[in-house]
């Protein structure tokens, strides 16, 4: 049965096909060849999540070799969730970067582009589908080393500090990791996850589990742009060529919070990571301030991009906070955050992409009377704004209602009143940009701006049409959301 | 109560601490690359550290020998080693760029050349356009 080997053909698929792509001589056929394998991992993803819907767990040894010795791939359905939002953002966003980057990196690099492309694609793929912790490290380098070339192919030359920026904080982060694994290992003398996890419950207080846990903590803190560790993002996002943005924002940070979760959750367990490290207390105060701060500071950017990476930071401050009230329902926010999340800020950065194609800027000043020019995109600007602020009918809102749901249940009412405030002031800054666009005419002397090319608006006008879709119909997110919430709770396995 | 029988863990954390000193004190970024070298490098040692059983010999099967060290940690580190490698040939690699772009190594000065360029405008603009080098043709 090809079942079986799904979770290996998930990861290795794509990662093959990146050296493939980048011997195929053509650009437009390496791209293609590039979005067809996107396609099928969507599929793939699709068929593991139809295998793991009712509880069900796939494992795969690699090479015959038996857990623990050897290298294991699980899929249960916290991943094969995670799985679906990455490679649904991945089959978007690859056939839309085919006409977007012709504008924004030279030609002689679009085989370059599409081979790192598929490289952060699988290696992303490969931290959510892994069940070993040294395997989760070399498969984040192999995302991270990708992205930070992907960062540096923008055009402007900020574009390459913005990148080395993220290399140095994203390595340290990375060899963070290393060590939080590495003392895991020397205590348990494994690296299976299930074992880790076995093993770790039954050691009692001991020291090197908690410094390990520290270093785990701030190196996926670090990863995931978690308050004062987001310092890299902003820039990064804002001086990516517009198809990376999309696909790194939309997916990177999410599955840097899945790994958190799994260590959180799984490996080292509610009881030892809530009650006796009492993470809840370090990780509840520096959501409020990513919430709070990155909220305001967003409101005085310039640059659209720059505005929605710090909004980015601020929307990761939600999905830590729903970690740390530590209950199902905060859970299920959290995790419902990671999907939609991934289609509002995925769709927003592609209209951007779209805008900069038109007119080569994404500054809020030179937005002006695009809504008359280029009515759709601007269209879905607003529905994606819409979602971002959390207006009824959209994700935005779903999620957000079950953070409130949580702090309440919690009886945490000031945070309630934070995550109020902090939508309010999303209301400030996405507007400020759509009344640019929309009540000034196009100042003088601009160059003439007309609607952006449909192979750009399709892909964005899909996700946008998403947020709504699953803003209206919430069976699959809600239900994957809160099973894969249950089964954290409920401990490992 | 400084042990001195596990020397190599202080040697350890004294070449991470180090190494994680360069990196953020310094604003060459060449010296910032060789800074997260030798905090990687550190790392490195701690997994070899702690795959070394007492008297134990090299993890090769010899006839007469039954205590061997943890060959585990060595494969790991291995595959960390490789990785450090990516690491700095693509940091080395952006630094050459940022040189070709800026005219400098230095964080300060690039901070205070990208100021300049916010200055009056906004960020995301006005684009100083970056020469990308030509790829090999294949």
């Amino acid at each position: 049965m090809i079942i079986e080997h799904l979770p290996a053909l998930q990861v290795v698929l794509p990662l093959l096909a990146a050296p493939i792509c980048f011997l195929i001589p053509n650009n437009r056929l390496a791209g293609l060849f590039s979005v067809l394998v996107t396609w099928v991992a969507f599929v793939i993803s699709i068929a593991l999540v139809m295998a793991t819907q009712d509880g069900n767990e796939l494992h795969y040894s690699f090479g015959g070799w038996e857990p623990p010795w050897g290298i294991e791939y699980t899929i249960d359905t916290l991943n094969s969730y995670v799985l679906l939002i990455v490679s649904g953002i991945a089959a978007v966003v690859f056939p839309y970067s085919m006409t977007s980057i012709k504008k924004e990196i030279p030609q002689s690099h679009h085989r370059l582009f599409f081979t790192s492309m598929l490289l952060c694609f699988a290696g992303l793929l490969g931290m959510t589908t892994t069940g070993d912790a040294f395997n989760l490290f070399v498969l984040l380098e192999i995302s991270s080393l990708s992205s930070y070339t992907l960062i540096s192919l923008g055009r402007d030359r900020r574009a390459l500090t913005a990148s080395f920026q993220y290399l140095i904080m994203g390595t340290i982060g990375a060899t963070f990791i290393l060590i939080g694994v590495g003392l895991l290992y020397a205590l348990t003398g494994t690296l299976n996850m299930a074992d880790l996890a076995m093993r770790i419950s039954s050691i009692g207080e001991s020291r090197t589990l908690q410094a390990a846990f520290t270093f785990l903590l701030v190196g996926f803190g670090l990863k995931l742009a978690m308050f004062p560790l987001h310092l890299w993002l902003p820039n990064a996002y804002a001086y990516a060529p517009s198809a990376v943005s999309a696909f790194i924002g939309a997916t990177a940070t999410k599955v840097a919070i899945y790994a958190l979760l799994r260590f959180l959750f799984t490996i080292f367990g509610v009881e030892f990571s809530f009650e006796a490290m009492q993470v809840h207390w370090l990780l509840m105060p520096l959501a409020v301030m990513s919430i709070m701060f990155a909220s305001i500071v967003a409101v005085f950017q310039d640059g659209i991009k720059k505005l929605l990476a710090y909004s980015s930071v601020a929307q990761i401050g939600y999905m830590l906070l729903g970690i740390s009230l530590a209950n199902a329902t905060g859970l299920t926010a959290t995790l419902l955050h990671l999907f939609n999340h991934a289609l509002m800020k995925g769709g927003l950065f592609l209209i951007l992409g779209a805008i900069a194609y038109t007119i080569s800027s994404t500054r809020i000043d030179d937005v002006r009377g695009l809504g008359k020019a280029m009515p759709l995109t601007m269209a879905a600007f607003v529905v994606g704004a819409l979602s971002l602020i959390g207006v009824p009918l959209t994700v935005g809102f779903i999620s957000k209602w079950y953070l409130i749901l949580a702090t309440l249940e919690k009886g945490y009412w000031p945070l309630t009143v934070i995550i109020l405030i902090s939508s309010l002031i999303a209301v400030v800054y996405m507007w400020r940009v759509i009344e640019k666009a929309y009540f000034h005419p196009r100042p003088e002397g601009s160059p003439t701006a007309s609607e952006a090319p449909m192979s750009l608006l399709l892909p964005a006008w899909l996700l946008i049409s998403a947020n709504v879709y699953f803003g209206i119909n919430t069976d699959l997110s809600i239900g994957l959301a809160s099973s894969a919430a249950s089964m954290l709770m409920g401990g490992p396995n | 109560m400084i042990s001195l029988e596990l020397y190599n863990y202080w040697v350890v954390i004294f070449l991470m601490m180090a190494g994680f000193y360069i990196l953020i004190a310094s604003d060459h970024l060449i010296k910032k690359v060789i800074g997260l070298n030798i905090f990687q490098t550190s790392v490195f040692m701690l997994y070899i550290s702690m795959g070394k059983v007492s008297d134990g010999t090299a993890p090769i099967a010899v006839e007469g020998v039954s205590n061997y060290s943890n060959p585990l940690p060595h494969v790991l580190i291995l595959t960390a080693i490789v990785v450090g490698i990516a690491t700095t040939s693509l940091a080395l690699a952006l630094v050459i760029r940022i040189k070709e772009a800026y005219g400098t190594v230095q964080e300060d000065e690039i901070l205070v050349m990208d100021q300049n360029a916010d200055h009056g405008t906004s960020s995301e603009g006005p684009v100083h356009e970056q020469k990308l080098p030509k790829a090999d043709k294949q």
